[in-house]
């Protein structure tokens, strides 16, 4: 059967069960857009490529497969470098498909040509020039092999346009018709360094589980509880793994790092082990490295052998799939005697329990038997700090200001349990995954890695699209959502019914509250204006619902109006506290030994 | 002046690419992004068309010799990767230079290329290019030699190099460390 390669490279697309792309058509790229009419693909014609290559990752972060974006040659391409390199850094499968001007122009600084698989060379996981039509299923089907499989992560397909238009002879490769001799990602663990892990953990006194984006990743979220649940060793989720253990669970100690809770980051410089799976040790994480943890030995699990030893040097290094290597490790654990616990898998499942987050756990059950018995000093070491550090901000009744973490609890108090919260990047981002509860998995969507501002308006319509059945809130800034806003109107026209809450304090806040605290309160270029934009005119000019609250008596009508909304995007203006600052903080460089605490938990005035 | 002597800073890796567009950049990508010291690098085709071998000497100062190896390793196009031990390895390099010799040097530098086995490759009115195969540290001693007639010019390919063969009389041979029994995702 005879195609054009924009044909092949469509239907190789089907092959791989796409079911949605989001992209933005031009010159190089348009002979791929014309079989699009006919495809069972669904196309979401976004209004700048960048918001194209975010909502491809919410997609993928909510659903775990793949975010196709499909944008043309020069502007278009270089339009999804951040995308690419968001994803890169967060190890989000992803699959960009560019145009490319025609191999004969390739070089000739034609119009609209950038070398987009050389720009992209550093950010993506591998990149492609298709040079000959005959290539383009191999390669589709190589792409997404290599973005799956492994550490997941962006790649990219160029295509010039006269492979595009040119007949080839089709057919759909065998997995073993892949041309990746160099490729061939680990999965499980060694067993001789699993059975040095389990050991490792019977003996620890002060253990930590340090989970990261890795368990996600690997689907590895109930396979984590059990052996939390069996070892009774408490769990820290990193900014990339919130939900992957319920924060209701009484093991759960929340979020590490630099704005994470005083017992998280206590707990882990206080350990004499660290297990860490599928976290690699950021700078966010660990503050000054050489003052990290510093009594801990550390079982390192991670997919990628090149993260082991990278910052912090490992005591077992396995390398392998999370899932699989907890699975591992649960056998080797039982090998040497440990019981099954009550509670496991099967038993409450991934339901959240009623015990409020930080309580610490029943006697009869986690706590009851070796080597648990041991943990019972850490265990209450642990629930000591919750009690006295925990977090805290301070709401006014009344005509007080509207503080952001007050919002963010109404908020997630008004939503179903299940609902997927959406951030951009900066305090809004983390009083939503401080405050937010999160007791399921897939629930959480942010750019952590690169941090990468205007993220949540564009990853939230890709997160709907691909949960359709969930209630999507992005949780953003007020300069967030002036970076990525126009994809309101995509959401609009194509009826993606996302909900945004502006955490609007007129500030680049996070940048405000470096400038407050480093910089002797010099603010040099942070102000926005609260009122420019008028937010609630440019929501309703996009199609969407817009609505204002100023003061603490209007925010829960104005949720519950929002949540009451199926038809159409819904923006929220919350007027928030300028002066409202992130606490806990590890000052960048600084020991996770000197995490600042709220002022009023050390006695001085807020 | 030595530029690569025996030091413990240099590690020499051969490294097996699949033989595509871009793989070289790729490479040298990855050593400029992630910091990464190269003192020389040399790429060719392998014996198999379908693969080149690229030979780097590293700066294991610049960064720890596992991590480069490791990063490399995740390079798709990346076969695989054989460090070799100067210890353990024959290492060669081919040097050219262009000298000053007038009538009155000319005899020293030809005997100077002659004691090194080297070769005149031209000759000139008052100048000659020599080459000279061997062991890096050799190169560095003829070049250190050579100097004080006044290098006109001179290029150095970067060294390629094998591990040392097993031999009766060695009690513990050592090849080279071969990484692609495991490959990152």
């Amino acid at each position: 059967m005879e195609l054009t390669g924009a044909q092949a490279l469509i239907k190789s697309l089907e092959m791989q069960q796409v079911e949605v792309m989001f992209g933005l058509p031009g010159g190089a790229i348009l002979p791929v857009y014309d079989p699009i009419i006919d495809s069972s693909i669904r196309h979401i014609l976004v209004r700048h490529e960048q918001g194209a290559g975010h909502m491809a990752e919410g997609y993928a972060q909510v659903t775990g497969r793949p975010g196709v974006a499909m944008v043309t040659s020069g502007p278009g391409a270089t339009n999804v470098v951040t995308p690419l390199a968001d994803a890169y850094m967060d190890s989000i499968p992803l699959v960009a498909v560019t145009g490319q001007v025609a191999t004969s122009s390739i070089g000739t600084d034609a119009f609209q040509e950038s070398d987009i698989t050389g720009i992209t060379m550093g950010i993506t996981k591998h990149n492609w020039l298709i040079t000959d039509g005959a290539d383009i299923p191999r390669v589709v089907a190589e792409a997404f092999h290599v973005a799956t499989t492994g550490r997941p992560g962006p790649v990219l397909i160029d295509m010039p346009k006269d492979v595009a238009i040119k007949p080839m002879e089709w057919y759909w490769p065998e997995p073993s018709d892949l041309d990746l001799p160099g490729y061939h990602p680990v999965t499980e663990g060694d067993p001789a360094l699993v059975r040095e892990a389990a050991e490792l953990l019977l003996a620890a006194e002060r253990p930590v589980i340090y989970a990261g984006g890795g368990i996600l990743k690997a689907r590895a979220a109930e396979a984590l509880r059990e052996l939390a649940e069996r070892t009774g060793i408490p769990v820290v989720t990193t900014l990339m793994a919130r939900g992957c253990f319920p924060d209701s669970h009484p093991l759960c100690l929340g979020m590490p790092g630099m704005h994470g809770n005083y017992t998280a980051v206590t707990a882990m410089q206080r350990s004499d082990l660290l297990v860490a799976l599928g976290s690699r040790f950021d700078d966010r994480v660990t503050g000054r490295v050489d003052a990290f943890a510093p009594e801990a030995k550390v079982i390192h699990v991670d997919i990628d052998p090149a993260e082991h030893n990278k910052v912090r040097r490992a005591d077992v290094a396995i390398a392998g799939d999370c899932r699989l290597v907890i699975d591992e490790l649960l056998f080797a654990l039982g090998a040497l005697g440990l019981p099954h616990s009550e509670a496991t898998r099967g038993g409450s499942g991934g339901a959240p329990s009623d015990a409020p987050p930080g309580a610490p756990a029943a006697a009869g059950s986690v706590a009851a038997s070796f080597p648990r018995q041991r943990l019972v000093p850490w265990r209450a070491q642990l629930s000591e700090w919750q009690q006295r550090f925990p977090l805290v901000y301070d709401q006014q009744p009344g005509s007080g200001a509207l503080k952001p973490q007050f919002v963010l609890e109404r908020l997630r108090d008004a939503t179903p349990d299940d609902t997927i919260v959406v951030s951009g990047v900066g305090q809004h981002q983390m009083f939503a995954s401080q405050w937010w509860r999160f007791d399921h998995p897939y629930t959480w969507v942010n750019s952590g890695g690169l941090g990468t501002m205007g993220y949540a308006v564009p990853a939230a319509i890709g997160a709907k699209v691909g949960r359709p059945d969930r209630t999507v809130w992005a949780v953003d800034g007020d300069g967030c959502f002036q970076m990525t806003a126009q994809e309101l109107v995509t959401a609009s026209s194509e009826r993606i019914p996302i909900k945004v809450a502006i955490l609007n304090n007129a500030y680049l806040g996070m940048v405000r509250q470096w400038q407050e605290m480093f910089y002797g309160e010099r603010y040099s270029e942070v102000y926005l204006s609260p009122d420019l934009p008028d937010y609630v005119g440019w929501a309703e000019s996009m199609g969407c619902v817009g609505m204002r609250v100023d003061s603490t008596e209007e925010v829960d009508s104005a949720i519950d109006k929002a949540n009451d909304i199926d038809d159409r995007p819904v923006v929220i203006d919350f007027r928030t506290d300028a002066f409202e600052k992130v606490f806990p903080m590890v000052a960048a460089g600084a020991s996770n030994d000197d995490i600042i605490v709220d002022p009023s938990q050390t006695g001085g005035d807020r | 002046m030595s530029v690569y002597g025996a030091d413990k800073r240099h590690h020499t890796l051969t490294v097996l690419v699949e033989n595509k567009s871009g793989v070289l950049a790729r490479v040298a990508g990855l050593f400029s992004r992630r910091g990464y010291n190269i003192f020389s690098l040399a790429v060719a085709p392998s014996d198999n068309e379908r693969f080149s071998r690229i030979t780097i000497v590293v700066d294991v100062e610049s960064a720890p010799l596992e991590q480069i190896i490791k990063q490399l390793d995740k390079l798709i196009p990346v076969v695989s990767i054989t460090e070799l031990d100067p210890a353990h390895s024959r290492e060669r390099e081919l040097l050219m230079a262009t000298v000053d010799a007038g009538p009155d040097t000319r005899g020293q530098v030809i005997q100077l290329v002659g004691v090194f086995e080297g070769k005149i490759v031209d000759v000139g009115p008052d100048r000659l290019t020599v080459m000279l195969a061997g062991a890096p540290s050799k190169l560095d001693d003829f070049e250190d030699l050579i100097s004080g007639y006044g290098i006109v010019e001179m290029q150095r390919t970067g060294r390629v190099a094998l591990p040392m063969l097993e031999r009766a009389d060695r009690a513990h041979p050592r090849p080279g460390t071969t990484h692609d029994t495991e490959k990152a995702g």
